[in-house]
């Protein structure tokens, strides 16, 4: 976790934080929330000093901590959790690009809409003129970032004009994959298509641009800073922090520093500004804080559960999928491990090692992102094929172990019996060790069924992803949460039930 | 007697053993000669080498030196030869485990048909029909379709000579018979290993129970330290012992 040291931007005029001890403690911290993941030019780690951030969202914080007279003082959040956390108390305020909207407003106190972000769709140069709108892209792939505004809208486009959404876990790799041809278009915020585009330019260091940001703006938000629903106050007092700045041109100065101004933002500023001095405060783009309510109701469950299952099947597919290739997978390496040579042995111990010692999730990664210089698998089959090489490693002690639980009696009373080899392992050895074997696969897959979720990383929508989308959506984790785990219940319970019931049969 | 008529004939059998450095002579030269229809015993205590022949003879142990032959079929020393080349070897000896070893998953009709079927390829009726005979000349038909859990050590052992017998091989070794067995059902075993050596097969079995090799037995070798210091027919060697370690083995048994 990032905390304390905020600094400001390079280009920034040089303000003093008030982190000196004697000062910090004589006043409440403004406690903030935000993720530094999400990088430039919102909160992103300074590349000169990591240990402090800078980007504009953490300016705003700081002039309204300055014009507070309290010290600011970070948490990072994951970018989808801040808003829970909020709620949480974890901190006074979530201050991270986030998107202005009613479900927002339902069960927050939430700031003036500080900036407009404008949804664009970014596609490959040569598709400049085939993919102009969301009408352009039926049947295709279309990335965007989960739990967004823009997400919502591919989710409209999917079912009025085909679209097919593709989520991402963050905001650079949708790009890559554009590039790379695994996706066909990305709609996200101007800020960072734009940020994209300059980043990619940096590291292909060509003069052709890797893709084009198209002109027709898809839709408009506004980015808000988020409070507790019973913090009212506190964000009245930051309101007004935030409209002395907008009006004294502190705000626009902050986003002509970090290359986020332009002749639409000073428009919007100007409409703001209006709604502000006749007195429509805090609410311009929705009609009040009650009228997007939208409580979690026996309709939006209704709403929400066949999506849920949907992804349910996937979560299940893709698991049954991975533990079939866990299985054979690690069937062979228990094989060669305990029948192989030396140099067999050791290479596969080896696998399994690195395997077991390394995180699932950065294997994913490797197998997704790292590899598709060389090999662009489709999603699906890379979660399958990393959940299942990962597992098989798991797999492969399981069956090494029983293998070599088999007293050896047994062995060679099959060899006076005039069993081949092979033989006295495909009839006594192997079935005896897959007995022992059992129960402790099924564990594994229960464990399977539950770390598929991971697999959202590289874009695949299972259960667990399909259900925080739903809790972004709905403003809360509980109903879907409860929902969440009761379909996972409902696919693991069962599967214990067998593996017992065979386990008695079998007297082991 | 000829050797022609010998099914077992072990000749200056000598196995030699590496441990930490320092070789043990296990076998010092063991010969022994077993015609058709004789059960022979081999004595002594334990770690002398019983089981150790035993193991070289069904092939599971390497010997250094010697040679064995069954039926006309020999094994030669160096390492035990691959199951591939031990297929004609491995007709001619069947070996009741001193635990039984009998495979729990699967039924005792299973166990002992699981050679004839799949070791060498007997239609599985017949191999059926036949395992059922052995079941019932054991009197182990009323256990069939029993799992080796679910049945009695006595019980266990009978299927273990039933599997043994599943090839009709003309040498049956025991190890250890008696070990696991309540005196009062030893008579019962006696009669029927020798009823085994009635209808033609020669029977090693190693024990150090001297009343029922005095019960089974025709011949009797006694080992001490990896060699035969006493050999001959049974009433002589139990009655009129020779050798130390013989008198020894009695002694012990009296005690």
């Amino acid at each position: 976790m990032l905390t304390g040291c905020v600094a400001p931007a390079p280009s920034a005029s040089s303000v003093e934080r008030p982190l000196a001890e004697g000062q910090a403690a004589a006043v409440t911290p403004l406690r903030w929330g935000g993720d530094a993941e999400g990088g430039a030019p919102f909160v992103e780690a300074d590349p000169s000093d990591p240990a402090s951030l800078r980007g504009f969202d953490v300016e705003i914080v700081d002039i309204v901590a300055r014009g507070l007279g309290r010290s600011p003082q970070f948490t990072q959040v994951a970018w989808a959790s801040i808003e829970q956390s909020v709620a949480r108390g974890d901190f006074d305020l979530g201050v991270s690009g986030l998107e202005d909207r009613p479900e927002l407003r339902a069960r927050f106190a939430v700031s003036l809409p500080y900036f407009e972000f404008r949804e664009v769709l970014a596609v490959r140069v040569a598709d400049r003129d085939r993919y102009r709108t969301l009408a352009d892209l039926a049947g295709k792939r279309v990335a965007t970032l989960g739990s967004t505004m823009a997400y919502r809208l591919l989710l409209e486009a999917q079912t009025q004009r085909g679209v097919v959404p593709v989520s991402y876990d963050d905001d650079v790799h949708p790009y890559s994959d554009l590039v790379d041809g695994r996706v066909d278009a990305v709609l996200l915020d101007h800020v960072i298509a734009e940020r994209a585009l300059e980043r990619l330019r940096r590291v292909t260091g060509r003069t052709a641009d890797p893709f084009v940001i198209q002109p027709t703006v898809v839709a408009r938000g506004a980015y808000v800073a988020v409070f507790a629903a019973e913090r009212a106050a506190l964000r009245d007092s930051v309101d007004a922090v935030l409209s002395a700045r907008l009006r004294d041109g502190t705000l626009a100065a902050i986003f002509k520093r970090w290359g986020v101004w332009d002749d639409q933002q000073a428009t919007y500023q100007q409409r703001l500004l209006a709604r502000l001095d006749s007195g429509a405060a805090s609410a311009p783009s929705s009609a009040g804080d009650a009228s997007g309510a939208r409580p979690v109701t026996a309709t939006t469950i209704a709403a929400y559960l066949p999506a849920l299952l949907r992804a349910a099947a996937i979560t299940l597919g893709l698991s049954v999928a991975a533990m079939v290739l866990a299985v054979l997978v690690g069937g062979a390496i228990a094989a060669g491990r305990v029948y192989g040579s030396a140099v067999t042995r050791a290479m596969l111990g080896a696998y399994v090692e690195v395997v077991r010692g390394t995180p699932v999730l950065l294997q994913l990664f490797v197998l997704y992102y790292g590899l598709s210089a060389v090999v662009r698998l489709p999603a699906m089959l890379a979660a399958i094929i990393g959940l299942g090489l990962n597992y098989a490693a798991y797999e492969s002690e399981i069956y090494r172990s029983a293998l070599q639980a088999i007293p050896r009696m047994q062995l060679e009373a099959a060899r006076t019996l005039g069993l081949s080899e092979w033989q006295v392992f495909r009839l006594v050895r192997g079935p005896q060790a897959f007995r022992l074997a059992l129960a402790p696969m099924t564990n594994d897959f229960v464990a399977l069924l539950k770390d598929s979720s991971l697999v959202s990383v590289i874009t695949v929508v299972e259960l667990t992803k399909q259900t925080a989308i739903y809790a972004t959506n709905v403003g809360s984790w509980f109903v879907p949460g409860v929902l969440c785990a009761i379909i996972y219940l409902a696919m693991s319970l069962p599967l214990s039930r067998v593996a017992r019931r065979l386990e008695a049969r079998w007297h082991v | 007697m000829s050797e022609a008529t010998m099914i077992l004939h072990i000749d200056a059998l000598r196995l030699t053993r590496r441990q930490r450095g320092e070789t043990r002579e296990v076998l010092r030269g063991i010969s022994l000669a077993l015609p058709a229809g004789r059960i022979c015993a081999l004595m002594g205590v334990s770690g002398a080498g019983k089981s150790t022949v035993l193991r070289s003879v069904v092939a599971l142990e390497p010997f250094d030196g010697g040679t064995i032959r069954v039926d006309g079929v020999s094994l030669s020393a160096g390492p035990v030869p691959k199951e591939s080349a031990l297929r004609q070897f491995r007709r001619k000896v069947g070996m009741v485990f001193q635990q039984h070893a009998l495979f729990p998953h699967l039924t005792v009709h299973e166990n002992v048909t699981l050679a004839p079927v799949h070791a060498t390829g007997a239609v599985p009726q017949q191999a059926s029909r036949m395992a059922d005979a052995l079941l019932e000349s054991l009197g182990v038909m009323h256990r069939r379709d029993a799992y080796p859990s679910q049945i009695s050590g006595g019980e266990a052992q009978r299927v273990a000579i039933a599997r043994a017998l599943a090839l009709d091989p003309p040498l049956l070794l025991m190890d250890e018979p008696t070990a696991a067995l309540d005196p009062a059902r030893r008579g019962a075993l006696a009669e029927t290993l020798r009823a085994l050596a009635m209808a033609g097969r020669a029977l090693l079995i190693t024990t150090h129970d001297v009343d029922f090799a005095k019960a089974v037995a025709d011949e009797v070798a006694v080992m001490a330290a990896g060699e035969i210091v006493e050999l001959g027919a049974a009433h002589d060697v139990l009655e009129r012992p020779q050798h130390a370690a013989t008198r020894a083995l009695l002694s012990h048994e009296r005690v």
